[in-house]
C-alpha cells in the first residue's frame, strides 16, 4: 500500500534492553486529512442539531416573554391578544400518545416475540422484512386509512364502549350540559381513532427494538430453562422477558416520542379544539403538531414566535423521552463490534 | 447475536474427520416411531381447527339468534373470545396448567403478529385499491394540475408536477445526505473518541426530532431570514433534516458490523486510517450502505410535515427548486384529499398510490442490495473475488518465476532471498 502512515518512530534497539520502548505515530498527509474531514461532517451534523434547539429558543422567546409561565396552563391558542398556552395541546398531545402506547404495544411485544422465539427460516425473515417495510410506509398514507376507513368502523365500538362503561369518566360522552351524546357525529375525529392510527403507525419501530433485545437473550439461559422441563412460554416468561426488559420499555418509550411528534396523520383526523377535553371517546382533540402545521400559513411575526415556543416544548418533550429510551435500550446492549 | 447461534450453519469441514464417525444404530429390535420435532402432532392440530370452529359456532348463535348482538367488529372479538375459551378447555383434556399456558400464549403471540400483518398489508392495499381510480388514466402522469379544476374528471390533469417535485428535491437532499450521512458514520466508527461519542448522542436526540419541528425551524432560518419564499430548495433541506440522523444511524450500524480483524489485518500489512477505510471498510460494507441510504430516502419521501410548511402548494409544473413553489407527492395528496370532490379525493389516491409505489420499489431494492451481513458476498460477487485472487497468485507466481530460477543457480547471482543472505554459514 502506499500510505505509509504508521511510522513507528524510535526504536530502542540499543541500550538498556528492559526499559520499554517508546512508540509514536505519525500520521500520513492522508490520513490527517481524513481525519480532519471525518472530524468536520461529524461537527457539521452537531451544529445542525444544535442549529434547530436554538434556532428555536431564540425565536421562542419573544412569545415566552410575554406569556411567562402561564405558557404551560393556558388552553386558549389567540397570540393576537395576548392569551396562549400549551395547557389544551399538550394534553391532546399525550392523551393521543398513551390511546397509540396501548394500541401498539400488545401488538408490538407479540408481534416481537412472535418473530424472535416462534417464527423460523423463511418465514421469519420475512415477516421482519414486512416489519421494516411498515416503518416506510408514509404517514400520510396512515391518515388517508385512518379517515376514509377506519373512522367508520371505529365509531361503533367507541360508542358500544360509551355505552357499557360510561362510569368510567374517560370513556363518558356528553355534552358541555352533561347529556349522553349517542350520535355518530359526537364519536368522529377523536383523540381515540387518531390514537389507534398513530398506534398502528409506531408498532414497527417498538416490534423491531423489542425483537432485537429479545434475541439478544443468552442461548445458555435459553437452553437451560428448555433442559429443565420448561415450555416455551415458561422459557419466554422466565428468560426472555428477564432480559429483554430494557428492550421492552426503552422500545415502548421511543415508540412515544414518535407517537408524540406525529403530525399529517392527527391533522388529518382530528378537529381542533384549545380546551382540554377529558372524553377520549368525544370528537376534537388536538396536538402541538397539528397546532404548528394548522397556524404556521397565517401567522404574523409574533404568532409564529407562539408557534416556535409550542414546537420548543415538544422537541424538549420528546428529547427527554428519547434520551431516556435510548440510554435504557443502550444499557442493555452488549458488544460493539463484532469479530469475522 | 443468538439468531446465529441459533441458526447457525453446519459445523465447519475444518473438524477432525474420520476420526470418530457417527453411525446409524441397528435397528433391530423395538424402535418407535420416527418423532417429528418440529410439526404439530395430529391433536394439537385438532384442538386449534375445532376450537375455531367451535368459536365461530357459537358466536354465530350469539349474534343471529340467541342475544340481540350485532356489527361485524363484536362479532369477530365474541368468536375470538369463544375460541380462545374452547381452546383453553380443549388443551385442559389432555395437558397440565404449564401447557395450558404455553399453547394459549403462542396462540396470543401469533394473533397478535396476525393482527399487525393483516393491518399492515390493509392500509397498503387499501390506498393502492381506493387509487386504481386514477391510477390507469395515461393523463395522470404526463399532465398537470395547472389546467384541471376540482369539478374535472380524471381524464384531466395529472401529478406529474408532484413526481418532478419530489425527484427534484429528493435529489437535492441526497446531495447532501449522502457525503455528509456516511462521512459521519464513519467519523463514529474509525475515527472514535470523546468528541465521537458526543456526536452519537446527538444523532440519537436527532431520530426523535418530530418532523414538523424539521419544518419549522427551515421556515424560520432559511425562508424566513434567507430566501424570504417557499421553494423546493427549502424542502429539500427540511428533508435532508429529517433523513440525515436516520442514514447516519443506519449506517453506523452498518459500518460497526464490518469484522474487526478485516482492518487489523489492513493496518498490519502497513495501511493508513485512510487506506483501510476507503480500501478495506468501505468496500465491505457497500451493500449496507447502499440499503442504509435507500431506506432513509424511502423515509425522506415520504415526509409531509416538513414539506407542507416549507414548498408550498403549486399546480404548477416546476422545474427551479430555488424560486417559487414546489410541491410533492405527500403534500399534493394531503392537499387533494382536502377537498371534499369525490374526483379530487380519487387522485389523492392515486397519488398516493404512486407515492406507495416508489417506496415499496425503493424498499425492493434495498432489500435485494443489502439482505446479507457485510463481508458475505453474493455467488456472482464470490465468484468475482476468486477470480481477482486467481488472477494475483498468477501475478506473484509470474514474478516469483525467475526469481526461484535464479536463487536456485549458482550464487553470483544477486538474489534477493533474504533467507539465504541471513544464512551465511
Amino acid at each position: 500500500m502506499t500510505g505509509r502512515s504508521h511510522v513507528v518512530e524510535r526504536i530502542m534497539l540499543v541500550g538498556d534492553p528492559a526499559s520499554p520502548r517508546v512508540l509514536g505515530t505519525r500520521p500520513s498527509l492522508a490520513d490527517s486529512v481524513f481525519r480532519r474531514t471525518a472530524y468536520a461532517a461529524g461537527a457539521i451534523t452537531v451544529s445542525v442539531m444544535l442549529a434547530v434547539g436554538l434556532f428555536l429558543t431564540l425565536r421562542a422567546t419573544d412569545a415566552l416573554r410575554v406569556a411567562g409561565f402561564g405558557f404551560l396552563t393556558e388552553q386558549q391558542w389567540s397570540p393576537e391578544t395576548g392569551h396562549f398556552g400549551v395547557a389544551a395541546v399538550l394534553f391532546g398531545t399525550v392523551t393521543i400518545g398513551l390511546v397509540a402506547l396501548c394500541t401498539a404495544l400488545p401488538l408490538a411485544l407479540g408481534t416481537a416475540l412472535l418473530l424472535s422465539e416462534v417464527a423460523r427460516g423463511r418465514l421469519r425473515s420475512t415477516l421482519v422484512a414486512l416489519v421494516d417495510l411498515m416503518a416506510a410506509v408514509p404517514s400520510i398514507v396512515f391518515g388517508l386509512w385512518g379517515v376514509f376507513f377506519l373512522q367508520d368502523n371505529v365509531i361503533p365500538v367507541a360508542r358500544w364502549i360509551s355505552t357499557y362503561f360510561w362510569w368510567i369518566p374517560i370513556f363518558d360522552v356528553t355534552d358541555d350540559s352533561g347529556a349522553t351524546l349517542t350520535e355518530d357525529s359526537a364519536f368522529t375525529s377523536s383523540a381515540f381513532i387518531a390514537g389507534i392510527v398513530v398506534g398502528l403507525m409506531i408498532v414497527p419501530t417498538m416490534t423491531s427494538v423489542m425483537r432485537e433485545a429479545f434475541s439478544q437473550a443468552p442461548i445458555g439461559e435459553r437452553e437451560g430453562a428448555l433442559a429443565l422441563g420448561a415450555t416455551r412460554w415458561g422459557m419466554i416468561r422466565t428468560v426472555v422477558l428477564p432480559f429483554g426488559r430494557g428492550g421492552i420499555i426503552g422500545g415502548t418509550m421511543l415508540g412515544l416520542g414518535r407517537a408524540l411528534g406525529e403530525t399529517i396523520a392527527v391533522y388529518m383526523i382530528i378537529s381542533p379544539i384549545f380546551t382540554i377535553n377529558w372524553q377520549l371517546l368525544k370528537s376534537g382533540s388536538n396536538s402541538v403538531s397539528a397546532l404548528i402545521a394548522l397556524r404556521y400559513g397565517e401567522a404574523s411575526d409574533f404568532a409564529l414566535s407562539a408557534l416556535m415556543a409550542a414546537g420548543l416544548v415538544l422537541f424538549l418533550v420528546t428529547l427527554v423521552i428519547n434520551f431516556t429510551a435510548s440510554s435504557i435500550v443502550a444499557r442493555s446492549r452488549s458488544g460493539a463490534q463484532s469479530e469475522g | 447475536m443468538s439468531d446465529t447461534l441459533l441458526e447457525a450453519p453446519p459445523a465447519p469441514a475444518s473438524a477432525p474427520r474420520g476420526a470418530r464417525r457417527t453411525t446409524v444404530p441397528d435397528r433391530v429390535g423395538e424402535t418407535g416411531e420416527r418423532r417429528r420435532l418440529h410439526r404439530a402432532t395430529f391433536e394439537e392440530r385438532f384442538d386449534l381447527i375445532g376450537a375455531a370452529a367451535a368459536g365461530l359456532a357459537t358466536s354465530t348463535l350469539l349474534f343471529g339468534w340467541i342475544a340481540p348482538l350485532t356489527g361485524v367488529v363484536g362479532w369477530i372479538v365474541v368468536s375470538y373470545l369463544a375460541f380462545l375459551g374452547y381452546y383453553v378447555l380443549l388443551t385442559a383434556l389432555v395437558g397440565d396448567r404449564q401447557r395450558i399456558a404455553d399453547r394459549v400464549a403462542t396462540v396470543l403471540l401469533v394473533s397478535a403478529g396476525a393482527i399487525l400483518f393483516g393491518a399492515l398489508v390493509f392500509v397498503v392495499v387499501f390506498a393502492l385499491l381506493r387509487g386504481r381510480d386514477a391510477f390507469w388514466h395515461l393523463n395522470f402522469f404526463t399532465q398537470s394540475m395547472e389546467l384541471a379544476g376540482p369539478l374535472d374528471p380524471l381524464t384531466e390533469g395529472g401529478i406529474l408536477h408532484a413526481i418532478v417535485g419530489t425527484l427534484i428535491q429528493i435529489t437535492i437532499a441526497l446531495a447532501i445526505t449522502i457525503p455528509l450521512g456516511i462521512a459521519t458514520a464513519v467519523f463514529l466508527n474509525e475515527v472514535g473518541g470523546r468528541f465521537a461519542r458526543f456526536v452519537r448522542t446527538i444523532v440519537d436526540a436527532m431520530t426523535a426530532l418530530p418532523s414538523i419541528v424539521a419544518g419549522l425551524f427551515i421556515y424560520a432560518a432559511v425562508i424566513q431570514l434567507v430566501t424570504h419564499q417557499r421553494s423546493g430548495f427549502a424542502a429539500a433541506l427540511a428533508i435532508t433534516v429529517m433523513m440525515l440522523p436516520i442514514v447516519i444511524r443506519a449506517a453506523d450500524v452498518v459500518l460497526r458490523l464490518v469484522p474487526g480483524n478485516l482492518r487489523e489485518a489492513s493496518y498490519a500489512l502497513g495501511a493508513g486510517r485512510w487506506r483501510t477505510v476507503w480500501g478495506v471498510v468501505l468496500p465491505t460494507a457497500r451493500s449496507g450502505l447502499v440499503t442504509a441510504v435507500i431506506l432513509g430516502t424511502a423515509r425522506g419521501i415520504g415526509e409531509t410535515s416538513p414539506v407542507l410548511l416549507t414548498s408550498g402548494v403549486t399546480a404548477v409544473l416546476s422545474f427551479n427548486p430555488f424560486s417559487g413553489p414546489m410541491i410533492s407527492l405527500p403534500l399534493q395528496v394531503f392537499d387533494f384529499v382536502r377537498s371534499p370532490e369525490p374526483t379530487m379525493i380519487a387522485r389523492g389516491f392515486g397519488t398516493a398510490a404512486v407515492l406507495l409505489m416508489l417506496v415499496l420499489v425503493l424498499f425492493g431494492i434495498a432489500r435485494v442490495i443489502g439482505g446479507r451481513p457485510p463481508g458475505q458476498l453474493s455467488p456472482r460477487q464470490q465468484q468475482r473475488a476468486q477470480e481477482a485472487s486467481r488472477r494475483d497468485a498468477d501475478r506473484m507466481a509470474r514474478r516469483a518465476a525467475p526469481v526461484t530460477a535464479s536463487s536456485t543457480a549458482p550464487s553470483e547471482s544477486p538474489a534477493p532471498v533474504p533467507h539465504e543472505k541471513a544464512d551465511p554459514s
